[in-house]
């Protein structure tokens, strides 16, 4: 019981994992897209094309990987955008952020009902999962960390890339720097605006990736058009403030969320109406911990200095 | 002196907008191995050009030299190729970053701190610096920060340095400090531009001394060959008297009484500790101290922004403790409070002059519309009395620079008719004329009878402004002292402590006070309870 608890949080807190730390890195470059559960479903869409274009032709890991070539692509573009809009054009960033996410939630409704076939989609889903081939192996070892899908393994390493980069690399204290302070960063000479637009759309484009997750491997490609995959894109935005900007923390903190959001289906017992209240407890835990970093002024855990802030030199 | 040049401007001009003319054919002219002071008026667009030359702005028209080869400077980066680096009035760093992290910032260089460290301490012990450069920026001092700043433009081998106002927020001492770091700076070879309002200082640092008027060029002279006086006449354009006249009033009853006063920091310790003193109608109360001596705490908590611990504050008899700010305004009480960084307190930056204007008489208006046209009457008055130099009235007051939107804060304040005025700072980094302005505004409302508590800096102009000057030591009276009788020396070991003239009289309680020993006691009394 106590296993399969721990892989369903897992792998639910793998779709929570690739929109935070998406999220992440666009915040550290000072913005705050709050497109990113709309971003999630142009992601699925990306995804979904690939396997409606590719099914049954190529062998499945291409497939794998054509799906994940299409929704960082779809992803990323939507992101670029975002990055137009709010960086070139300095349109409002939460504004702009919702429009996103309301036009990328219909987007992937247009879309999907034009080239989602449930069967099709649904025997296609096995190449998404169950990477080491031990689904059926009952060791709990097995279960907990050898028996999830290739995207899964993807998520947790690109946390793991993403905290190096930030906290070890050159390039990640310039992009640190930005979010905190983009006037210092620009007198230092470091190019604020294409360091703006990379990771943007970098973030955009690993969000994306929970996207697909969902769509093929999560539900097994059972549903697309009907998704609540911008739900789940909320969680992901609640999750960076839990995790505190930190990716790694941000791997921990999925898992604690995708316990969170199953705890409700798992409850079987209790009447609808009560299982649905424990739907709130991830979003109850982000705001304990947003209480906590707030009284506990450590300056290590705040949020980027200029988050939400349009930067322009000239500015006086 | 080696006359080799190192930077040349030719014909510089810079306008922001179709309105805004910042530069106009500027030319200037900085060698190596000497200390340029670059002077102006405020809005005389001395940073403006500073900025052109450290590839913040571009220039509209005309063109940089460097080492007598033409330069196009389109991007910081591109004056750091050239080896220039500008010291910015506003610190330019990343309060979450160590030293060091701040320091290789931009660089290009592996992200080895180690390397780093070394090499910091290395130029830290050329120049005579003090620094970690593992300690994080928001743990620092203002003058910690600065020296981040420099050792940051020196680390990446600047040959031309800009320091924008780097005095403006220094004590006495670090100022010393500053400039033999900068004297060993110019004998090493390296070329120096510093703009600074305080004129002793530009005769005490510089070579040479340019000098800008309302964005134009109006001349460079050799500091040794001229006087004070002769710069400020070049800079403002026009015969100035820089004499401050202290107006004789006639004694009053003391307007605002305080007792035993004592307040906290916001960390919790002590800031002011059992502080008496007591202020006339006409009368101009000094405060003096180094900066962080509690000057702040005291402000707030007769502003009442700030709780006390304990102590009385009484205004014309009776108690104000625990009223609430706007009760205590309507008392006639107004505080005016230049901070460090001299942005961001008591106006709304984005909103219009004829908007801040009315932020504090909201409540005043009849109906549910604001007032704009008496606002905007009140507005464009105070441009003409304290010459402010803005487009129009309005214009939003962060497109102003610096000492225009001091005078507007300070100018409302005033302009609200108190009794008792509170003002810390009102002329820092303030050029002269509009310094002058602001102590002829200070010395008509004391005619008029009101009391003034002038927290200040310039030790100078206290004795020269105030009455009586009252001197804090980490939140302790060392004694009030009469402007007249006292001198500038005793008034600084005061400061630091040395000299404690608080035991010899009772200086904090006034002979004709408004409340008798008796009500004293009980307004302690109620205090404790």
């Amino acid at each position: 019981m106590l296993t399969s608890v721990i892989v369903n949080a897992i792998r639910m807190g793998t779709i929570f994992l690739f929109g935070c730390v998406g999220e992440i890195l666009t915040e550290k470059a000072g913005h705050l897209n709050l497109g990113i559960p709309g971003i999630m479903c142009i992601g699925a869409t990306g995804g979904a094309v690939a396997v409606h274009l590719f099914g049954g032709k190529v062998s499945s890991p291409l497939l794998v990987l054509f799906a994940i070539i299409f929704t960082m692509l779809f992803a990323a573009l939507a992101g670029f955008l975002y990055s137009f809009l709010t960086v070139t054009l300095q349109a409002n960033q939460n504004v702009t952020g919702l429009t996103l996410t309301t036009f990328g939630i219909g987007f992937m409704k247009f879309f999907s009902k034009r080239i989602y076939d449930q069967k099709f989609f649904v025997s296609l889903s096995s190449a998404f999962k169950n990477l080491f081939g031990l689904e059926k192996n009952t060791n709990p070892f097995v279960q907990i960390f050898l028996s999830h899908g290739i995207l899964v393994y993807i998520a947790i390493i690109v946390a793991i890339i993403c905290a190096v980069f930030l906290n070890k690399s050159r390039r990640g204290l310039y992009l640190r720097s930005i979010g905190e302070n983009p006037a210092t960063a620009d007198a230092v000479g470091i190019n604020v605006s294409l360091y703006k637009y990379t990771f943007i759309t970098l973030g955009s484009a690993i969000a994306g990736l929970g996207g697909l997750y969902y769509i093929m491997d999560r539900s097994g490609g059972t549903q697309i058009a009907e998704a609540p995959i911008d739900s789940f894109g909320w969680m992901a935005v609640a999750l960076v403030i839990a995790s505190m900007w930190k990716p790694l923390l941000a791997a921990f903190g999925s898992i604690v969320f995708g316990g969170l959001s199953i705890l409700d289906a798992m409850l079987t017992t209790l009447p609808l109406d009560k299982q649905k209240i424990f739907a709130i407890f991830p979003y109850l835990l982000t705001v304990l911990v947003l209480i906590m970093t707030s009284v506990v002024k450590n300056k290590n855990n705040q949020p980027p200095a200029s988050l939400g802030l349009s930067y322009f030199r000239e500015e006086r | 002196m080696n006359n080799k040049i190192a930077l040349e401007l030719r014909n510089i001009t810079k306008r922001f907008g179709t309105k805004v003319v910042a530069n106009k054919n500027v030319s200037l002219t900085l060698y190596k191995n000497e200390i340029l002071s670059l002077l102006g008026e405020n809005g005389s667009g001395k940073t403006t050009l500073m900025n052109m030359i450290s590839g913040i702005y571009f220039p509209d028209e005309g063109e940089i030299l460097i080492d007598g080869q033409p330069a196009v400077i389109a991007s910081p980066k591109d004056a750091y190729r050239y080896k220039i680096g500008m010291i910015h009035q506003h610190f330019k760093l990343v309060d979450t970053f160590t030293a060091a992290e701040n320091i290789i910032l931009g660089n290009n260089e592996p992200y080895k701190l180690k390397v780093v460290n070394s090499r910091v301490k290395e130029i830290a012990s050329k120049y005579g610096f003090d620094i970690d450069p593992q300690k994080k920026i928001h743990e620092m001092s203002v003058s910690e920060k600065q020296t981040v700043e420099i050792i940051k433009v020196l680390y990446r081998g600047a040959d031309i340095l800009i320091l924008d106002e780097p005095t403006a927020v220094l004590t006495p001492q670090e100022i010393e400090k500053l400039f033999a770091v900068l004297r060993r700076m110019r004998n090493d070879g390296k070329a120096i531009i510093i703009i600074t309002h305080k004129l002793n200082e530009v005769m005490e640092i510089s070579d040479r001394v340019s000098v800008l008027r309302k964005g134009e060029y109006v001349g460079t002279v050799n500091t040794s060959e001229v006087s004070e006086k002769m710069l400020t006449e070049m800079m403002v354009g026009k015969k100035v008297d820089l004499k401050i006249d202290r107006v004789s009033v006639e004694i009053k009853k003391p307007l605002l009484e305080i007792r035993d006063l004592t307040v906290k920091s916001d960390v919790g310790t002590t800031s002011i500790k059992d502080v008496s003193f007591y202020i006339r109608g006409g009368e101009i109360l000094g405060v003096a101290g180094i900066t962080g001596c509690g000057q702040k705490e005291l402000c707030e908590a007769i502003a009442g922004l700030r709780p006390i611990a304990s102590g009385s504050i009484m205004h014309d008899g009776s108690s104000i403790v625990g009223m609430s700010t706007r009760e205590i305004i309507n008392r006639g009480i107004s505080m005016s409070f230049i901070p460090e960084d001299r942005l961001g307190m008591g106006l709304a930056p984005s909103f219009s002059i004829t908007d801040n204007m009315m932020l504090k008489t909201y409540g005043d208006g009849h109906g549910p519309f604001v007032d704009r046209k008496s606002a905007r009457a009140r507005a464009s008055a105070l441009i003409d009395k304290l010459s402010i130099v803005t487009p129009s009235t309005e214009t939003p007051v962060r497109r102003l620079s610096g000492g225009n939107v001091q005078k507007i804060l300070v100018g409302r304040e005033i302009e609200s008719g108190p009794n008792v005025i509170i003002t810390a700072y009102p002329v820092r980094g303030l050029d002269i004329n509009s310094s002058y302005q602001i102590y002829d505004i200070l010395n008509e409302q004391k005619q008029k009878g009101v009391g003034i508590l002038f927290v200040g800096e310039d030790l100078d102009v206290m004795l020269a402004l105030c009455d009586k000057i009252m001197v804090l030591c980490h939140g302790e009276v060392m004694g009030v002292v009469h402007a007249a009788k006292t001198t500038k020396e005793e008034i600084g070991l005061m400061m630091t402590g040395s000299l404690d003239k608080s035991e010899l009289k009772e200086y904090g309680k006034a002979k004709d006070s408004n409340l008798s020993e008796e009500e004293w006691k009980n307004a302690e009394k109620e205090m404790e309870e």
